[in-house]
């Protein structure tokens, strides 16, 4: 059983978050680098880290764990920014994703790969392209241009509003709220 | 053909600059001779800049321009020979033609075009009366001349021999040579040497017949038919010889030597030329002293290399003179190179202090200096003088005001001030906004205008200057001002501000740049959708420039436009809270005050600060980012001048001031308005950059909103 539109057999680069391992195509991925400051930019959802330094330009970094509903990354020595080109419209931006580790680049034959199952796995299934296996363990190759696609990323814009400074509202969810109450004015 | 093709398109991307620089050039010309007729000046320029047009357009193969162009050329070919007077009404076709051929050149048009350069072409015809037309058989007495203008093609100049050798009997058949002479001078730049040694000795001589013969260099675009023409009638009885010399595309200023010009014209032959060579002396003076050719042969000959050395010597002056014609895009990646460069240069800095070695400080320094010297010169190639878009702004005003009957003078003060190219593109439709806006609500008719004591004629007056980092670009009318009641009525109507809330002075005024408020009436063709000067707002806002406002009821408005120099990299003082950096506009900042913590007890988290008596609101940054922490025993208050008001930011500490290379957040951000931009330290991070007009919109909003919560 196939995935509709994974014909070749191509290169993933294999990750973790947390317990589980993922994949992207290699197609995909820039560059890997090692975990440096990032810039917080208020104001932003918390999956959005905040911005680095790439060589010159400035590149919005999000911790896909909180993105796919995991507790936050804590820093460690392995941690690593997964630098990825993704198509949004006509649009290619270039982001970078907080990684526990990175481990390794395999081949992936479209035989060894299936569609993603419907429950079972605790994440957003449209952010998965399929499932792999590789030494009798399951890799889940990401749709990272759907995991960031327009929807999500003005999803995230949406969620923006400068907090209210009149103390109290200071967890998220509550802050949540009253954003959203601010978008209802 | 790819690379072919490649090429043809970059020859067209070429000429659409060229043309569209000419095509303003030639609206700021037409529109100064409308109040300057007489400026024969003016009238040569325009008709250079139709003839450029023409010419390059030619090359480009841009056929349906051509055309029309040569038309317009042939009626300014006739003002300019006085032939025509200049009147409103040619001024206004003429502008209609400029945009038909912008629209032929951007190809947006389609085939409107060509019916409407129709209609231009008929109308002028209607208008000029003399006006020659390629179709028509009548022949004008004197219709040579206008008959070969008419000609369609052979565009280009070219220099052309020619050796004019009369009839002996040309007086007995009643042809005077000194008109055909004029005729063919007439065509072009022209150097006419007579040669006069067929005449014969005095007692030989007749005295009604025609010894002499003529030489000319010529040089014309009008093709060798014009220059047949001019001979037509005496062509069969007189010699006549008409030779190229010279296509205009050679560029070296050497042109033949003196014996192969007269080799090749046949005044003398191969033979006499090797034995006069033979004595390696002055070629000419040889040949006329040993009788070989004759003092007036040579002199011509002489002439003709004078002349061609000459034109080709004016030519390549005038391609070394002229600037370097270079894509903006290239200007761009050098400003991004530099910008690198003066990032890289911070940490070099950064580096050499923590090192404490001298001799590093020192190559630190150098290096400074240099790096601040490109940037300058950088950022100084890709400034021009923003009185190019004026002309568009000058046509603006002509047309609303003859629309609504209205009579405007548009003055204009400050146009060299030099610009950035990216900001002045920017800045052309805002600033057309307001100045529709100032014709169409500030100016009263002219009528109104008397009965209020005022000269009939409105003012709008453009004023722009330097001031720091900034260019103010003021547009002040003298017409009857806003009316902040009813601005205030309808800021109501909308809920732009709750009913019960005062609102006084500049910031009345500042509502006009909220989206969908219009005090007019009704909606007219020209304003009062209340969208314009929303347009206006965000378009600087986009700049990181502000607005304001200014009116005196009955005596007018005043709307000053402030925007920084330049877009790549500015000025910025580095701030700091808890250990993130930010950057604001250095452009912005009035002063730094400390505020300590015992000063905020008791204001009940008001926010305000008293600085030397003056009482000034600031913004609590930390706060309002949501960044934890406790702030520090003492913290830093920015005082900005936002939006013409003082207002305050509250940070932990000043670091203190730094070259902001500013870089794009990207499309990821493109919602976060707060947030202008980023910009990379010294160490290699990233600090944000303040839109300091935003946070406190944002602020205000939240403000109301706060009220109304503490209300429940």
């Amino acid at each position: 059983m196939s995935v509709p539109g994974i014909t070749h057999t191509s290169q993933y680069l294999t990750f973790r978050l947390g317990d589980e391992v993922f994949a992207l195509d290699i197609i995909q991925v820039r560059e890997v680098l090692d975990y440096t400051t990032l810039t917080k930019v208020p104001c932003t959802p918390d999956f959005m880290c905040g911005v680095i330094n790439l060589r010159g330009s400035v590149v919005p970094v999000v911790d896909m764990r909180l993105k796919f509903g995991m507790p936050k990354t804590e820093k460690t020595v392995s941690t690593c920014i997964i630098i990825v080109e993704i198509k949004t419209g006509d649009e290619h931006i270039i982001i970078g994703a907080l990684a526990d580790s990175v481990q390794e680049v395999i081949d992936l034959d479209p035989g060894g790969i299936e569609p993603p199952p419907r429950i079972g796995n605790g994440l957003k299934v449209d952010f998965i392209k399929g499932m792999g296996k590789r030494n009798e363990k399951f890799l889940i190759i990401l749709d990272i241009d759907r995991a960031f696609s327009d929807k999500e990323l003005s999803e995230m814009e949406t969620d923006f509003g400068i907090g209210i400074p009149s103390g109290g509202a200071e967890e998220s969810g509550n802050k949540k709220a009253v954003h959203g109450d601010l978008a209802g004015q | 053909m790819a690379g072919f093709e490649g090429f043809e398109d970059r020859h067209k991307e070429v000429f659409r600059e060229e043309a569209r620089e000419l095509l303003s050039e030639l609206e700021g010309s037409l529109l100064e001779l409308e109040e300057d007729p007489e400026n024969t000046e003016l009238i040569e320029r325009i008709f250079r800049a139709m003839h450029t047009i023409k010419g390059s357009g030619a090359m480009a193969g841009f056929d349906e321009i051509v055309s029309f162009t040569h038309e317009l050329e042939t009626a300014f070919d006739l003002v300019r020979d006085k032939k025509v007077p200049v009147t409103k009404e040619l001024i206004g076709i003429t502008l209609t033609s400029r945009d038909i051929l912008r629209d032929m050149l951007e190809g947006t048009a389609g085939s409107s075009a060509g019916q409407a350069a129709q209609e231009i072409i008929s109308n002028l015809k209607h208008i000029i009366p003399e006006f020659p037309c390629s179709g028509s058989k009548k022949v004008q007495p004197h219709g040579i001349n206008e008959k070969a203008l008419c000609l369609p093609g052979e565009e280009k100049a070219l220099t052309y021999r020619i050796r004019f050798r009369p009839n002996q009997d040309i007086f007995k058949i009643g042809t005077n040579p000194s008109f055909l002479i004029d005729e063919l001078r007439a065509l072009g730049d022209c150097m006419v040497i007579a040669q006069i040694d067929s005449i014969p000795v005095l007692s030989e001589f007749d005295f009604e017949a025609c010894y002499l013969y003529w030489d000319f260099i010529l040089t014309t675009s009008h093709g060798v038919n014009a220059i047949k023409d001019v001979f037509i009638f005496v062509e069969n009885s007189s010699e006549l010889k008409i030779e190229v010399i010279d296509d205009g595309l050679s560029q070296s200023p050497d042109y033949k030597k003196i014996g192969e010009i007269l080799l090749e014209k046949g005044d003398v032959s191969a033979e006499d030329l090797r034995k006069a060579l033979r004595q390696r002396r002055n070629i000419g003076s040889i040949m006329v002293e040993s009788g070989l050719v004759e003092q007036g042969k040579l002199t011509s000959a002489l002439a003709e290399q004078q002349y061609i050395r000459e034109k080709r010597k004016q030519f390549k002056e005038a391609e070394a003179a002229a600037s370097v014609r270079v894509p903006s895009r290239k200007l761009d990646v050098l400003a991004d190179l530099v910008g690198e460069l003066v990032t890289l240069q911070a940490r070099l800095n950064q580096f050499s202090l923590t090192e404490n070695d001298s001799e590093l400080v020192a190559i630190a320094e150098g290096v400074e200096r240099l790096t601040d010297d490109l940037r300058e010169n950088i950022m100084s190639v890709r400034l021009i003088p923003i009185s190019t878009v004026f002309s568009k702004l000058k046509r603006v005003v002509r047309d609303l005001s003859s629309e609504l009957g209205k009579e405007i003078e548009l003055e204009i003060e400050g146009g060299e001030t030099e610009l950035d190219k990216s900001l002045i593109e920017k800045i052309s439709d805002p600033l057309m906004h307001i100045i529709r806006n100032s014709i169409d609500h500030g100016i009263e008719p002219p009528a109104g205008r008397e009965a209020l004591g005022k000269p009939r004629k409105g003012t709008i007056i453009l004023h722009v200057f330097h001031s720091g980092a900034s260019v103010l670009i003021q547009v002040r009318d003298d017409g009857k001002g806003l009316d902040a009641e009813a601005i205030r009525t309808k800021a109501i109507d909308k809920g732009l501000i709750p009913p019960g809330v005062e609102i006084e002075g500049k910031d009345i005024y500042q509502l006009i740049f909220a989206s969908g408020l219009s005090t007019a009436n009704e909606v007219t063709k020209i304003s009062g959708r209340g969208v314009g000067m929303d347009v206006v707002r965000k378009n600087i806002d986009a700049l990181r420039g502000t607005v304001e406002v200014e009116s005196w009821k009955g005596k007018g408005t005043c709307v000053t436009i402030r925007v920084p120099l330049t877009l790549a990299i500015i000025d910025g003082l580095l701030v700091k809270i808890a250990d993130d950096h930010f950057v604001i506009p250095l452009s912005i900042v009035e002063e730094c005050v400390e505020l300590t913590r015992s000063e905020t007890v008791g204001t009940n988290s008001r926010h305000i600060a008293n600085v030397r008596g003056e009482i000034i609101p600031y913004i609590d940054l930390r706060d309002i980012f949501g960044i934890g922490g406790t702030p520090p025993e003492i913290e830093q208050i920015v005082i900005t001048q936002t939006d013409g008001r003082k207002v305050g930011f509250l940070v932990d500490s000043v670091v203190g001031e730094t070259q902001t290379v500013i870089k794009a957040l990207g499309s990821t951000f493109k919602k976060v308005d707060w947030i202008s931009g980023a910009t990379i330290l010294g160490d290699g991070t990233v600090a944000l950059i303040i839109a300091a007009s935003h946070i406190m919109k944002l602020w205000e909003e939240q403000g109301a909103q706060r009220t109304a919560c503490k209300a429940e």
